[in-house]
C-alpha cells in the first residue's frame, strides 16, 4: 500500500460559486416595498425577460467558499514576495482602519466641496508632499495607476508641443522599459523608438544621440532602471533631450529607491508618474486598485488634467473644473482612487522625511545585501549589470541552465516549494533567463538569508537531480499548469448551460 | 528605524561588511554627488500611528457623508448597502496583499474570483466574453474607443450620445485626441438620445457609437433602435450599463450591442469619494482577443486537476508592448472580488427584487417631487433609479437650503436647472416623504428671497 502524498488542498473538488448552492437559497433580504405597486413603470421592450443566472446561495455558503479561495492564494502578510518593479512592501493595518472610516469611505464623488473640505485638504496635502519628494510643483491625483499616469504624461508631452505649433510623433524609450512605456505611445498616437542599453546598464548616449532628433517629442525614463541601475549620465540624457526641444518622463515605478536622496525634477525630468501602490504602500488586492499620480514642471502644468484643487485666500479648499486652462481634458470620471490618496498620505505623516529617506536607504541596503548573499552562486545566477544595485537588481539564470539544466521558471517553481514567492521572471527583456529581485525595506536580514539559503538549496538540489526544479512545484494547491492550452482553446466564464 | 522597517544597528553592520561597503551612503554612489538633496525633505515630521489616526479621523470628521446626512446624490456613484460580509473577505491578508497572479500555482484564489466574475459580468450584459475589470466607468468607455480604433483602423469618427456621463464623454476626448478620433456629439430629445439626430450622425466612416443605459438623467434610452443605427453603419456599437439595473433591463447582449462597459462602484463597493471602484467590460466573441486587460481562463495542472490561469496574455503590454491592445498593467482585482461577492449576495432574484424596488421608489420619488409647485420632469421617458426635475427657484441655492437641514436633495445640474436624484434600497418611502417636504419648504424660501 503507497502512502498518497496529495495534501488536503490539493485534494479539493475545485466549484465555483456558480456550481454550489441550490433554487430557492439567498442571502439577500429585500426591503419591503413601502411605496404603492404601479404596473407598467418599465414598458416590456425594455424588460429582461429572463434573470442573470446568478449563484443562489446562502451567506455561510458564500463566506465558506469564498474563504476556501483565499487559502489558495500566497500573499505578501505570510511571506517574503521579492517581486521585481512591484514593490511589495509591507501594508501597514492602520491604513485600512482610517480609509474605512465612514467620512472618507461613505463621502459621495459629488458632494459639494462645501461638505467634502477634509477630503480636499486630504488631498491637496498629499499633492504638496508628492511635489516636494518628486521636485516638480505640480501634481494631478487623477490618474488610476501607473500606466494611467504614463498615459496622462505622453498626452501632457504631446499637448505641449502641439501648443507650440510643433507635431512631434516620436517617442524614445529604453530596451529595459517596462511593457507599459511602448503600450502607452502607440495609444497616445506616436511612435515609439527604442534606445540602447550600455555595458553599465544605462542609455546608450551614442544611439541617444542619433535618435534624439526634432520630431521626438519626449523620452520616457526609469530611474534608477529595471536593472536596477541609477544612470549617473542622467544630466548628459537630459541635455541632449531638452536640446531638441523634446520633454523628459519619469517612469516612477522605481521611486523606492531614491525618496529624500534625489529627486526626478532635480535630474532634469518635466514629468513625474508615482505608483502610490508601490512606493507609497497600498494593498495590491491581487491586482489593483492602484494609484498614480503625476507630477510635472511649470512648463507642463498648463495642459494638466482638470478638475484642479485649489486653496482659497481664506483658507478653505475647492474643485475647479476649469483649473487649468488648457487641460487635456479628464483621464477617468471624479478626482482619483481616493482612498489610495488616504492611505498614501497617513503612510507619508508616519514616516516623515526621515522616515521616508531611511525606507529608501535601507530598500537599498536590503537589495545589496541580498545581492552579496546571493553573490555565493554567482557562477550560475551571476549579476546581469554592475556590482552594486539600487532597490532592485537583475541575475541571469542563463550559467544556471546551461549548466545545471534548469532554467529560471524551474528556480521560480521550486522557490514555491520553499515558501517563498519568486522574483519577477524573464523580465527585463534584455536579460537571458532573468530574475528581477526586490525584496524592499520592510524585510528583516532573517528574511533575506532564509532566501539566500532556499536559492542555495535548489541550485544544489538541481546539481544531483534537476528534474527535481523542472516539475515542481509539489506543494502548492495545484500542480504546473497548462498556459499554453488555455489560450489555444479559452474557456473564460462558468457554463451555465 | 521606522516602525515599519527592521534593520537594527547590528544588522546594518554585518550587511554592509557583506556587501563590502563600508557605508549605506557608498551604495548610492552612482548618484552624481550635485543630484543629491542635501537637505531633509520638507514634510511634516513622522508620527506614531494613534496621532496618525487622530489627524485622518479629524479630516474625516470634516467631510459630510452618506453617514451624516440624507443622500440622494447619485450620478454614477451610489449609496448601495455594503454587506458586512464583503468588508470580512476584502480584509483577508490572502486576497487583499498579493499582486497580480504571475505565479498561478500559488493564485488559484485569486484566478478562479476573477474567473467567476467574469462569469457574473457575462451573465448580467449577456455578452460572452468579460475581462477581470478596469479601473472605473468613463476610462472603460474610452478603452472601448480604442479597440474599436484598432478594429477598424480606416474609420475614425465616434457618435457619442449627449446622455453619456460627462465625464466619460470628456475622457473618451481626452483619449480619441491621443490614438485619433473626432468625436462628435448627438443632443437629447425629452431626455433621450434624439432617433433622428443619431442615424444622421452615423456614416460610413463612423467606427463607434457610444451610448449609456439608463442615461445620466435616469432615463431608459431605447438600445436596441439606436444600436440597429450603428450596426448598420459597421461601427462598433458601445454601450455603457449601470449594473445595478440589469436585473429588470434586457441586457445589451440582447440588443445589438458589441461592447458593454460600465462603473462597478454600485456592486457591493464603498463611494471612497469616487474610487477606487471598478471599471467591467463584456464583448461578443468577434472581440475576445481585442480586449482590455487582464482575463483567467479555466485548464488543468500537471495531474489533471481544475485550474485557473492568466490567458491571452499575447493582448497585453507586458508581451506584446506597442502593440498590446491597451497599456493597462494595475488593474481593480480587489473591487472587482467585492463586486461579484455582491452580485452572489443578492443571488439571481435578488437581482430583480432590488431592481422593482428601485423602479417603484424612483417612480414615486417623481411623483412626490413634481406634486411640488412649480418642480417639473425633465423628461417624462421611463426610469428606474434616478431621475432629473427642473426647480422653479436656482438649483444650487436650493440643494443649500436642504442640506442645511440634513438632505442632501441630488445633483445640481445648473445648465438645466435640474435637480438629479438618485434612489437605493436604503433611501425608504419616509426618507423620500421627508425629501419632498424639505425641498417644499426650501423652494418657498427660496422664491421669496428672489
Amino acid at each position: 500500500m503507497s502512502v498518497s502524498t496529495e495534501t488536503p488542498l490539493q485534494r479539493e473538488e475545485i466549484r465555483t460559486i456558480f456550481e454550489k448552492g441550490a433554487p430557492g437559497r439567498r442571502a439577500f433580504v429585500c426591503p419591503e416595498l413601502d411605496v404603492p405597486k404601479v404596473d407598467g413603470l418599465l414598458p416590456d421592450r425594455f424588460r429582461r425577460a429572463q434573470p442573470p443566472r446568478l449563484p443562489e446561495v446562502s451567506e455561510p455558503e458564500i463566506v465558506r467558499h469564498y474563504v476556501r479561495l483565499s487559502k489558495r492564494n500566497f500573499d505578501l502578510d505570510s511571506g517574503f514576495y521579492p517581486l521585481g518593479s512591484c514593490t511589495m512592501k509591507h501594508n501597514p493595518r492602520l491604513h485600512e482602519r482610517v480609509t474605512a472610516l465612514p467620512g472618507h469611505a461613505r463621502l459621495h464623488p459629488f458632494q459639494s466641496p462645501k461638505r467634502a473640505q477634509g477630503a480636499l485638504e486630504l488631498m491637496w496635502n498629499l499633492e504638496r508632499a508628492l511635489a516636494e519628494i518628486s521636485g516638480l510643483p505640480h501634481v494631478s491625483l487623477q490618474p488610476s495607476a501607473g500606466s494611467h499616469g504614463e498615459l496622462a504624461g505622453v498626452l501632457l508631452a504631446r499637448a505641449y508641443h502641439e501648443d507650440r505649433g510643433q507635431t512631434r510623433t516620436k517617442v524614445l524609450t529604453p530596451d529595459t522599459a517596462h511593457g507599459t512605456n511602448p503600450a502607452t505611445v502607440t495609444m497616445a498616437g506616436l511612435e515609439v523608438v527604442k534606445v540602447g542599453t550600455n555595458p553599465d546598464g544605462g542609455v546608450d548616449l551614442d544611439d541617444l544621440r542619433a535618435k534624439a532628433t526634432e520630431d521626438v517629442a519626449c523620452l520616457m525614463l526609469t530611474n534608477p532602471n529595471t536593472l536596477g541601475v541609477f544612470d549617473p549620465n542622467i544630466r548628459e540624457i537630459a541635455d541632449i533631450v531638452h536640446g531638441v526641444g523634446a520633454v523628459l518622463y519619469y517612469d516612477g515605478a522605481n521611486l523606492n529607491a531614491i525618496m529624500g536622496i534625489t529627486r526626478p525634477g532635480d535630474m532634469g525630468f518635466d514629468i513625474v508618474h508615482f505608483n502610490l501602490h508601490k512606493s507609497f504602500t497600498q494593498p495590491h488586492g491581487g491586482g489593483g486598485p492602484g494609484s498614480g499620480p503625476i507630477a510635472v514642471s511649470d512648463r507642463i502644468s498648463p495642459y494638466l488634467m482638470n478638475p484642479r484643487i485649489v486653496k482659497r485666500e481664506d483658507g478653505t479648499f475647492d474643485l475647479d473644473e476649469h483649473g487649468y486652462e488648457k487641460s487635456i481634458g479628464r483621464l477617468r470620471g471624479f478626482q482619483g482612487n481616493y482612498g489610495c490618496f488616504v492611505r498614501a498620505y497617513a503612510y507619508i505623516r508616519s514616516l516623515g522625511a526621515a522616515g521616508l529617506r531611511d525606507a529608501s536607504e535601507t530598500a537599498v541596503l536590503n537589495a545589496n545585501y541580498l545581492l552579496a548573499r546571493l553573490g555565493e552562486v554567482a557562477e550560475h545566477l551571476p549579476l546581469a549589470f554592475g556590482r552594486l544595485c539600487m532597490h532592485e537588481f537583475v541575475l541571469s539564470g542563463a550559467p544556471m541552465k546551461r549548466e545545471l539544466g534548469i532554467r529560471t521558471l524551474d528556480l521560480a517553481k521550486r522557490l514555491l516549494d520553499h515558501g517563498h514567492h519568486p522574483p519577477t521572471v524573464y523580465f527585463p527583456l534584455l536579460v537571458d533567463e532573468a530574475l528581477l529581485i526586490e525584496p524592499t525595506e520592510t524585510e528583516t536580514k532573517e528574511a533575506l538569508d532564509a532566501f539566500a539559503d532556499a536559492v542555495k538549496a535548489i541550485l544544489e538540489e538541481a546539481r544531483e537531480d534537476p528534474e527535481i526544479a523542472r516539475n515542481a512545484p509539489y506543494s502548492t494547491p495545484v500542480r504546473r499548469l497548462d498556459e499554453a492550452g488555455a489560450a489555444k482553446r479559452p474557456v473564460i466564464r462558468q457554463s451555465l448551460d | 528605524m521606522t516602525r515599519y522597517t527592521a534593520v537594527t544597528d547590528a544588522d546594518r553592520e554585518a550587511m554592509l561588511a557583506a556587501i563590502g561597503v563600508d557605508s549605506v551612503e557608498d551604495l548610492f554612489a552612482a548618484i552624481p554627488a550635485d543630484l543629491r538633496l542635501q537637505r531633509p525633505l520638507d514634510l511634516p515630521e513622522g508620527q506614531p500611528e494613534q496621532a496618525v489616526y487622530a489627524h485622518l479621523r479629524e479630516l474625516a470628521e470634516r467631510n459630510v457623508s452618506a453617514e451624516d446626512e440624507l443622500t440622494f446624490l447619485g450620478g454614477g456613484m451610489y449609496d448601495h448597502y455594503v454587506p458586512a460580509l464583503i468588508d470580512m473577505l476584502t480584509s483577508r491578508s490572502e486576497f487583499l496583499t498579493p499582486y497580480t497572479p504571475y505565479q498561478p500555482e500559488v493564485s488559484q484564489g485569486g484566478l478562479q474570483v476573477m474567473f467567476e466574475y467574469q462569469t457574473a459580468i457575462s451573465e448580467l450584459t449577456a455578452l460572452p466574453v468579460a475581462n477581470a475589470s478596469v479601473y472605473e466607468g468613463p476610462s472603460a468607455l474610452a478603452s472601448a474607443g480604442y479597440l474599436a480604433r484598432l478594429a477598424q483602423p480606416a474609420k475614425r469618427r465616434f457618435v457619442i450620445s449627449a446622455g453619456v456621463h460627462p465625464h466619460a464623454r470628456e475622457t473618451l476626448r481626452t483619449y480619441a485626441h491621443g490614438f485619433g478620433a473626432e468625436v462628435v456629439e448627438v443632443p437629447l430629445r425629452d431626455g433621450v438620445t434624439d432617433p433622428d439626430a443619431w442615424a444622421a450622425a452615423i456614416e460610413a466612416g463612423t467606427g463607434a457609437v457610444f451610448v449609456q443605459n439608463p442615461n445620466f438623467y435616469g432615463a431608459v434610452e431605447d438600445v436596441a433602435a439606436l444600436a440597429a443605427a450603428g450596426r448598420e453603419a459597421g461601427a462598433v456599437v458601445v454601450a455603457s450599463y449601470d449594473p445595478i439595473t440589469l436585473g429588470i433591463l434586457v441586457p445589451p447582449g440582447e440588443c445589438g450591442v458589441d461592447v458593454c462597459v460600465g462603473e462597478g462602484q454600485p456592486l457591493g463597493n464603498r463611494l471612497d469619494f469616487g474610487g477606487p471602484s471598478f471599471g467591467f467590460f463584456a464583448a461578443t466573441e468577434a472581440y475576445l482577443r481585442r480586449m482590455p486587460g487582464r482575463i483567467a481562463g479555466e485548464t488543468v495542472d500537471a495531474e489533471g486537476r481544475r485550474g485557473f490561469v492568466l490567458t491571452l496574455q499575447t493582448r497585453e503590454q507586458h508581451i506584446r508592448r506597442e502593440k498590446a491592445t491597451s497599456n493597462i498593467c494595475t488593474a481593480q482585482a480587489l473591487n472587482a472580488l467585492a463586486g461579484v461577492v455582491y452580485l452572489a449576495w443578492l443571488g439571481r432574484r435578488g437581482i430583480v427584487e432590488l431592481g422593482e424596488l428601485l423602479l417603484q421608489r424612483t417612480h414615486y420619488a417623481r411623483e412626490a417631487l413634481c406634486a411640488i409647485d412649480g418642480v417639473e420632469p425633465w423628461h417624462t421617458q421611463p426610469v428606474i433609479r434616478e431621475f432629473a426635475v427642473t426647480l422653479p427657484a436656482p438649483v444650487e441655492a436650493v440643494v443649500e437650503r436642504c442640506a442645511a437641514e440634513g438632505v442632501n436633495p441630488g445633483l445640481a445640474l445648473p445648465e438645466e436647472n435640474a435637480l438629479l436624484v438618485a434612489i437605493t434600497e436604503q433611501r425608504s418611502r419616509a426618507d423620500i416623504d421627508r425629501l419632498a417636504d424639505v425641498l417644499a419648504r426650501a423652494l418657498v424660501r427660496e422664491e421669496v428671497t428672489a
